[in-house]
């Protein structure tokens, strides 16, 4: 028992790495800080696009984009974006591959929901506010979208849960977040325990919000039966 | 004038196709066997323990159950792949990589699954239990007559979801070596210097998952409806 505690929590090598590890944790809230509001306004204009437009073509555009990015793998897509660029003449950093291809994929996954979070909203409530002598924009921006966002803010903060735990695949293209730290560390230092370290970290810091999403679900589901 | 037969010789070379498809699509006879694997085993786990959550009434085993999957629902797939992988040798485990893919995305996908039914089973009403048992079936007949069958209806759509990012995640195995579709491609890709294996590993894994994603789209349309 104490021969596995010290390989897989051998204390030294915990206190030597932790800090490499931190820095990692820098970077994979950095990249969480980029991608999320990246993808929460492309998949908001993109529902608005749907939802507000006269036109069946720009719907059935849009169905189109989001069936093609959500059967779209991230890591294919991003793999795809940064090794098949410098085929067109383009060298993107690691950074630009990697918020192209989550903001294209995300954002399909957030028009979901924001289009699901505006249909929530009975259109006799848009016809009021605007037989008051609101404009449209003004409809959507103080009617429409305060009650649809938080109709569906449990899935909002589920796919932003999805997103960070989802930048752990930035390690791939050597970007150093935290897993990528990690696994540099045990194959430096041969020993699994940074690796045990970074997966604790995950879990302290995203154990707290995957409950706030379950107990927000469950909320909601008990407010709507009634 | 000649941008666009330029890009078609790139990125879907015939030649290039014609030499490596057999490659790449012999690897996604290989992904699409793990994934039907997968998804069985981790729907039948995830439905076995929301059951064992709604039969006992031992906290400590509830507790279990809710700490496992809570874990698995906190932890990044990558991370859970890459911690199974390169940890494990060091306690003279040595584990493949197909192995592996297909321990973690079943333990994740049950955890997911088991968060879903439980759901649908806290959405039925206590009575139909009761009844059930007041007809003279035992618990586990009630279980799979009535309570189940009604529970799954109401977590269909959150299952198929679950099943779509399940898909995509064995993507992630070609980060420990297990030779799917991406892999595969990558390996072809760097060979032939050309990009048109990483095209048909996209082509191939948005033909995967496309029916589950028009299937997921279906069944909002029918609840929408009613």
């Amino acid at each position: 028992m104490s021969e596995i505690l010290t390989t897989f929590f051998n204390l030294d090598i915990a206190r030597q790495v932790f800090p490499f590890l931190l820095e990692g944790l820098l970077t994979t809230f950095k990249l969480s800080l980029l991608i999320i509001p990246l993808g929460l306004a492309g998949g908001l204009l993109l529902a608005l696009l749907h939802t507000q437009s006269h036109y069946r073509a720009v719907r059935i555009l849009v169905n189109c984009y989001v069936d093609f990015f959500r059967s779209f793998p991230q890591l294919v897509l991003l793999i795809f974006v940064s090794f098949a660029t410098p085929f067109l003449g383009l060298d993107l950093p690691p950074i630009l591959s990697l918020a192209i291809s989550f903001t294209l994929s995300t954002s399909a996954y957030y028009c979901e929901i924001f289009r699901a979070g505006i249909g929530s909203i009975p259109p006799a409530q848009t016809e009021a506010a605007r037989s008051t002598g609101m404009s449209a924009a003004q409809t959507l921006a103080h009617v429409v979208l305060p009650q649809a966002v938080r109709n569906v803010t449990p899935d909002l903060l589920g796919n932003s849960l999805e997103i960070v735990k989802g930048t752990s695949i930035a390690s791939v293209l050597g970007m150093s977040e935290l897993l990528h730290n990690a696994q540099s560390a045990q194959s430096v230092l041969f020993s699994p325990t940074p690796l045990m370290l970074a997966a604790l970290i995950y879990l302290l810091l995203l154990w707290p919000a995957v409950r706030l999403v379950s107990n927000l679900e469950a909320a909601m589901r008990l407010r709507s039966r009634h | 004038m000649d941008a666009t037969p330029s890009l078609i010789h790139t990125f879907f070379n015939p030649d290039i196709l014609a030499k490596t498809a057999p490659i790449v699509l012999a690897s996604a006879g290989q992904t699409v066997l793990l994934g039907f694997l997968i998804i069985v085993c981790g729907i039948g786990l995830g439905i076995l323990l929301a059951s064992l959550r709604y039969y006992t009434r031992r906290r400590t085993v509830t507790a279990l159950i809710v700490g496992y999957v809570d874990v698995l629902r906190a932890l990044p797939p990558l991370v859970l792949l890459i911690v199974v992988y390169f940890a494990l040798p060091y306690v003279n485990v040595s584990i493949d990589a197909t192995l592996a893919t297909f321990l973690c995305l079943s333990a994740i996908l049950s955890a997911f699954i088991e968060e879903c039914v439980w759901s649908g089973i806290a959405a039925l009403a206590q009575g139909q239990m009761e009844a059930a048992r007041s007809t003279g079936m035992t618990w586990s007949a009630a279980m799979r007559h009535v309570v189940l069958p009604q529970a799954l209806k109401i977590a269909l759509p959150q299952i198929t979801n679950r099943c779509i990012a399940t898909i995509k995640n064995t993507a992630l195995g070609s980060v420990i070596g297990f030779n799917e579709v991406l892999g595969s491609a990558q390996a072809a890709s760097s060979d032939f210097a050309n990009p048109t294996p990483l095209t048909l590993s996209a082509l191939v894994y948005i033909a995967m998952i496309l029916p589950f994603v028009l299937f997921s789209r279906y069944l909002e349309h029918r609840t929408g409806s009613h």
